[in-house]
């Protein structure tokens, strides 16, 4: 088995109307089979992305929302949103889809993927991931 | 764009053979779609490509072929969430033959 690397995608772009952030969710699934370390950070106009109940008609872009439901069945189960970037948007995590995983280590218990973390703990992810790639 | 030929009626689908439109699919355009795979489908066969479409119908993708055999287990058994079970239905690849059988899109990933 090759090295493990910590991986960190960046989202910080709306959901419609650029391709950044269907593109990098496929990345992501893309990446998913490698077996590596994942982790997704949500901050600035990125937290759009995991807003509840999308409704992206108007934009003429497909609805992909749904599709980050399936990123536990993936093994990514570590989301962040950046705390900040939720409150100048006027939101909170109550306003986001609950993305949850199963826990193969524990009789695959429902467990919650989303973290709320701070500006500060961002950047200490982002000083920890062997890999950042930003969308 | 291309177009098979399902019973006197004409369905569009890309250079590979995928349908074009998801929308067009019915249980006769599987059947000749399984037919220019060389599929002959079967009760086992149509349990995988329903659940291909209930999963797309939820999360908008199809699953890759780790993450299929693993809900498959799930839902149908552990006698059949294997590869071995998956790639004796489906020999050229369960995500590829069932997604394309069931009307789907190449699935994301899917060399």
């Amino acid at each position: 088995m090759s090295d493990i690397k910590k991986f960190l995608y960046v989202n910080r772009r709306a959901p419609y109307g650029t391709v950044y952030a269907l593109e990098s969710l496929e990345v992501v699934l893309i990446g998913a089979a490698f077996d590596q370390d994942v982790s997704l950070v949500f901050m600035d106009d990125g937290v759009f992305q995991l807003k509840k109940d999308q409704n992206s008609e108007a934009s003429g872009m497909k609805n992909f929302s749904p599709t980050f439901n399936a990123l536990g069945d993936y093994d990514v189960n570590k989301i962040y949103v950046e705390k900040e970037s939720l409150e100048a948007r006027g939101m909170t995590m109550d306003d986001l889809m609950a993305l949850t995983y199963e826990d193969e280590d524990d009789d695959w218990a429902e467990k919650s993927s989303m973290h709320l973390v701070s500006a500060d703990e961002v950047r200490d992810l982002m000083e920890e991931s062997e890999v950042v790639l930003s969308f | 764009m291309p177009s098979m030929d399902v019973n006197g009626s004409e369905v569009e689908v890309d250079e590979e053979g995928y349908l074009a439109d998801i929308n067009d699919w019915n249980r006769e355009i599987a059947t000749a779609l399984a037919e220019t795979e060389e599929v002959e489908l079967t009760d086992s066969h149509w349990e995988v490509i329903d659940f291909l479409r209930e999963y797309y119908d939820e999360y908008q993708i199809a699953p890759a072929v780790r993450v299929l055999t693993k809900a498959i287990g799930k839902k149908l058994g552990k006698d059949k969430g294997n590869s071995k079970y998956l790639y004796e239905l489906f020999p050229y690849g369960p995500a590829k033959q069932a997604c394309k059988i069931g009307g789907l899109p190449k699935p994301t990933g899917c060399i």
